[in-house]
C-alpha cells in the first residue's frame, strides 16, 4: 500500500466542486466595489444591472434559450421546487397528475410528496436495472389529468443518463409540461433546451465549479408558473428577492467555461472513469458496477463491494485521505438504503456496500491508481470482519466482476 | 463525526474473529438499517475466557461490537448480563445521536450468545 498522500483525493465532486479560480475572480468585486442593488437607479446599481443582465445572456447562450426564459435561483432545490410546484398551482384547474421516476433527487421527490398530500395524484415511474426510464412507459402513464412530467436529465448518484429528447417529444406530442432536473449533466452533457424539448429545466451552479447556493430555472416561454416566493418585482415577478448579484456572476462564469472544457472535461475524466472502473473490477472479487456500462455521466464511479458497509468503507477511504460517498443506510439521515438503488432491483443488503466516486477535471492518474492500490486491502479486511462473507464467499466461489 | 476512541475500536478492532468450537453463538440484526452481529463465547468455570466478534455495519456498529468483547472478556456470566447497551456506548465516549441505535446490538448479541451457551449446557445435563 502506497503512503496517504498530502492533498485529499477528492472523489466526490456530484456532491460539490471547488469554485474556480477563474469564477471567484469574476465573482469578487460584486461583493464589495460593486455591491449596488439592481433595483436602485444610480451609477452602482446599474453596474450590477448590467452584471445580471451580461449573465442571463451568458447563461441563456450556453443552453440555448432566451435571456428572459432564465429565472435565477438560490439553487438546484429551489429552481425544482419552483417548478414543480409553480407548474402545478398554475395548471389546479386543468388536472392534478403528475408524472416523475423513482431515482429524482429528493428536491423532486419530496415535493411531489408534499403536492400529493395536497390532493395531487403522482406516479412514480420505474427504472430498469441501469436506472433508465422509458420513454414509453411515460407516454402510457399520461392521462387527461396530467398536468406536468418531471424526469432528471442525469441521476446523482448512478451516472445514469435518460433519454430526456424522446421524453421530451412525447410530451410536446400530448401537450404536457415536462420539465427535467439537470443540475448534473451541466458541464458534461450538451444542453439545448429545445433539442431536449424540455418546459422547464433545473442547473445547480456549484457542481460545475460555481459557488454554492445559487441556480438557474429555466421556463420556455409561455410556460404557466405561479411564483414561489411573493415580494419585489424581480426576475420579471417569478422569483422575488434582491438577486445575489456575486453568485449569478459566478455562475454565468462558471457555465461559461463548462461549456468551452466540455468535451475536453468529457475526455479527460472519461479516461479516469474507465481506469478507475476497470481496475476496481480487476483487483477485488464481489463487486457490481451500478447504473449504465455506457449511458452514464463521465464522471461517475458506482460500485456495490458485497458483504461489507458502505460507511465503514467510506471511514477507510478517509483515513487513507479519500473523499467519497456511499448509498448505505447506515450513511443516510433516514436510515434507508438508496431509493435510486432498490429502484433498480439492487438487493437491500448489497446496497448497503454501495460506494461512489464521483471525479472531476482536477483528479490525476496517479491519484486514481492510488485509490486502486488502498481499496483492495480496505475491503479485503472489512469481509473478513462481515459474518456474511465466508458462507456467502464459499456458496458463491468467488466474484462476478 | 466520531470520537477518537471510537474511530480507534474501529481502526483496530479487538477480538474480530470466530471461535470454530464456541460454547455460544449469538446474532442480531439491526432493524433499523439491517445491520448484523455475530459474537462467539468459550466459557470456562461460569466465566467468558474467549469471546470473538464479526459485524456487517456501520462504524459505530463495528466499535460497540470491539467494545463489548473488551467488557465482557473474563467477566462471570452473571457480570456479563448486566452490561447493557448503553454502558457500552457510555465506555466509547458516547456516540453522535443518529447512531445510539447502533449500539442496541452489542450487549444484545452478548447476551443472546449467553442464552445459546445456556440451552446448550441444560439440554446436555437432562
Ligand atoms: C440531481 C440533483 N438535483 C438537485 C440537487 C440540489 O441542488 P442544490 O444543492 O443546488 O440545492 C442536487 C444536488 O445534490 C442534485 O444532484
Ligand atoms: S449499524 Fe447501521 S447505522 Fe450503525
Amino acid at each position: 500500500m502506497e503512503n496517504k498522500p498530502d492533498k485529499v483525493v477528492y472523489m466526490d465532486h456530484s456532491a460539490t466542486t471547488a469554485v474556480h479560480p477563474k469564477v471567484l475572480d469574476a465573482m469578487l468585486p460584486y461583493f464589495s466595489e460593486r455591491f449596488g442593488n439592481a433595483s436602485s437607479i444610480y451609477g452602482l446599481a446599474r453596474e450590477a444591472r448590467r452584471a445580471l443582465d451580461q449573465s442571463r445572456q451568458t447563461l441563456a447562450e450556453g443552453i440555448g434559450a432566451k435571456p428572459e426564459e432564465i429565472i435565477f435561483t438560490s439553487g438546484g432545490t429551489e429552481s425544482d421546487n419552483l417548478a414543480l410546484k409553480g407548474v402545478a398551482d398554475a395548471l389546479r384547474s386543468k388536472g392534478n397528475h403528475i408524472i416523475t421516476s423513482a431515482i429524482e433527487h429528493h428536491a423532486i421527490l419530496h415535493v411531489c410528496e408534499y403536492l400529493s398530500k395536497r390532493g395531487y395524484e403522482i406516479t412514480y415511474l420505474p427504472v430498469d436495472k441501469h436506472g433508465i426510464v422509458d420513454p414509453d412507459a411515460v407516454g402510457r402513464a399520461i392521462t387527461e389529468g396530467t398536468v406536468l412530467v418531471s424526469i432528471m436529465h442525469a441521476n446523482n448518484e448512478v451516472g445514469t443518463i435518460e433519454p430526456i429528447a424522446e421524453i421530451g417529444r412525447i410530451c410536446k406530442e400530448r401537450k404536457v409540461v415536462f420539465h427535467s432536473d439537470g443540475v448534473q449533466a451541466v458541464g458534461k452533457l450538451p444542453i439545448k433546451v429545445d433539442e431536449l424539448g424540455v418546459d422547464l429545466y433545473s442547473i445547480s451552479a456549484h457542481k460545475f465549479y460555481g459557488p454554492k447556493g445559487v441556480g438557474a430555472l429555466y421556463v420556455r416561454r409561455r410556460t404557466p408558473l405561479i411564483p414561489q416566493a411573493q415580494g419585489g418585482s424581480q426576475e420579471r415577478n417569478r422569483r422575488a428577492g434582491t438577486e445575489n448579484t456575486a453568485g449569478i456572476v459566478g455562475l454565468a462564469t462558471a457555465i461559461a467555461m463548462a461549456e468551452e472544457r466540455r468535451d475536453d472535461y468529457n475526455r479527460k475524466v472519461g479516461a479516469l472513469r474507465d481506469r478507475l472502473i476497470a481496475g476496481i473490477q480487476e483487483r477485488i472479487p464481489s463487486v457490481c458496477l451500478n447504473g449504465h456500462p455506457t449511458r452514464r455521466l463521465s464522471n461517475n464511479v458506482n460500485f456495490c463491494f458485497q458483504y461489507v458497509e458502505g460507511e465503514s468503507i467510506l471511514l477507510n477511504l478517509d483515513l487513507m485521505g479519500v473523499a467519497a460517498s456511499s448509498g448505505s443506510a447506515c450513511t443516510s439521515a433516514s436510515l434507508e438504503p438508496s431509493h435510486v438503488l432498490l429502484a433498480m432491483g439492487v438487493q437491500p443488503e448489497i446496497a448497503h456496500g454501495s460506494v461512489r466516486l464521483t471525479l472531476g477535471y482536477d483528479n490525476t492518474e496517479q491519484e486514481v491508481d492510488y485509490v486502486l492500490s488502498i481499496l483492495p486491502e480496505i475491503i479485503e479486511r472489512l469481509r473478513s470482519m462481515s459474518p456474511l462473507y465466508s458462507k456467502a464467499g464459499a456458496a458463491a466461489g468467488g466474484g462476478n466482476g | 463525526m466520531y470520537s477518537d476512541l471510537v474511530m480507534d475500536h474501529f481502526s483496530n478492532p479487538r477480538n474480530v474473529g470466530e471461535i470454530p468450537d464456541a460454547d455460544g453463538v449469538g446474532t442480531a440484526g439491526n432493524p433499523v438499517c439491517g445491520d448484523i452481529m455475530k459474537i462467539y463465547i468459550k466459557v470456562k468455570d461460569d466465566c467468558i475466557e474467549d469471546i470473538k466478534f464479526k459485524t456487517f455495519g456501520c462504524g459505530a456498529a463495528v466499535a460497540t461490537s470491539s467494545m463489548v468483547t473488551e467488557m465482557v472478556k473474563g467477566k462471570t456470566i452473571e457480570e456479563a448480563l448486566v452490561i447493557t447497551d448503553k454502558a457500552v456506548a457510555e465506555a466509547l465516549g458516547g456516540l453522535p445521536a443518529n447512531k445510539m441505535h447502533c449500539s442496541n446490538l452489542a450487549a444484545t448479541t452478548v447476551h443472546k450468545a449467553i442464552e445459546d451457551y445456556r440451552s446448550k449446557v441444560g439440554a446436555g445435563s437432562r
